[in-house]
């Protein structure tokens, strides 16, 4: 096998040892822990944040165009999903704002 | 499985099916360049299915990394994943023989959509999840491949179509707090990540961000008495 192949197998088997870890440790047929199972109920929306902060990491507020574009089209979302709530609308009209914003003007 | 349930899935998962074919190809066409053809590009897709991971694999084959590198590596970039497990035993308790699959394709953004469903009949929901992780992973294999195929011959200008998935995210984290009352993990999430971005810089932020965000939410569960 090549090195190549070799290196997606590992980054494969990594990645779903990393996935059914959680399962393993907790999730077998007695009851859950009582407090996985409040990380389950608070946990996500802790992650999603921090997902967002995850996507925005490479952004830089000290250097033009110190994150206007991706600051401005996340507002777009958030405003936009406020008003309809309507994830396709919020997911669409952010990323147009944001492909615009990145081709024509910075 | 009913048509409803399949509507439900399909209207949850349009906004990530269509960006993940834009951005498959995307990646597709990265990997071509690098000298692979498509099915390496549907290779990874369909084994690895971590969108950043791929990327960073593709740099790790490029400079031909230690196996041991490649595996710390993807620890550190996948580590957020056994997030994912740990809010998802109860939901993923009985839903059967398709557990294995729905493990192996908690991606991001299938995360995103199964932590969060819309309102489901207690008979719907295996259907769902299924529906959901077979539908997003089944577009971004195939946009990899399109990708591959297409090489470099893109007509237009994809500039900052990847975006896509950070509104995702941001749309989910709007979606949540609408529909709760308890703001607390939310803004524990992003205080403490926020925090952890400044003290420790962009590539290596997201493992004391996860400790402190289990801490966080520990300590709030006790501050409340631990009736929760």
């Amino acid at each position: 096998m090549s090195r190549a192949a070799l290196i997606i197998a590992v980054a494969a088997l990594v990645t779903v040892a990393l996935r059914f870890l959680p399962f393993l440790l907790f999730g077998g047929k007695r009851e859950t822990p009582p407090f996985i199972a409040y990380l389950g109920r608070v946990l996500p929306s802790a992650i999603m944040a921090m997902l967002v902060v995850y996507c925005l990491r490479n952004v830089q507020l000290s250097a033009s165009p110190f994150g206007i574009p991706e600051l401005l089209s996340c507002a777009v979302v958030v405003l936009l999903h406020v008003w309809k709530r309507n994830t396709i609308l919020s997911i669409l009209g952010g990323t147009a704002c944001y492909m615009l914003l990145v081709q024509l003007i910075f | 499985m009913n048509k409803n349930v399949f509507k439900k899935a399909l209207t949850a998962c349009l906004p990530v099916i269509s960006s993940f074919i834009v951005i498959g190809i995307s990646f597709g066409v990265v990997v071509q360049s690098r000298g692979y053809g498509p099915l390496w590009a549907g290779a990874m897709s369909v084994f690895i299915y971590a969108g950043s991971m791929q990327f960073v694999a593709l740099e790790l084959m490029a400079s031909g990394a230690g196996l041991l590198t490649v595996a710390l590596t993807t620890v550190m970039v996948n580590l957020r994943h056994v997030f994912y497990g740990l809010s998802m035993i109860d939901q993923y308790k009985d839903v059967g023989k398709a557990k294995p699959y729905l493990i192996f394709a908690l991606c991001d953004e299938t995360y995103s959509l199964v932590c969060n469903p819309p309102q489901l009949a207690p008979g719907e929901k295996k259907a769902f999840y299924l529906l959901v992780s077979v539908m997003n992973q089944a577009s971004w294999v195939l946009g990899s491949i399109l990708g591959g195929l297409l090489g470099a011959a893109l007509p237009f200008s994809t500039e900052g179509i990847d975006f896509a998935l950070t509104a995702l995210f941001v749309s989910v984290v709007a979606e949540q707090w609408l529909s709760t009352k308890e703001h607390t993990p939310a803004l524990l999430g992003l205080g403490l990540s926020l925090l952890c971005l400044l003290l420790f810089g962009a590539e290596n932020f997201l493992l004391p961000a996860m400790l402190l965000i289990l801490l966080g939410l520990s300590l709030y569960r006790l501050g409340k008495g631990a009736k929760a």
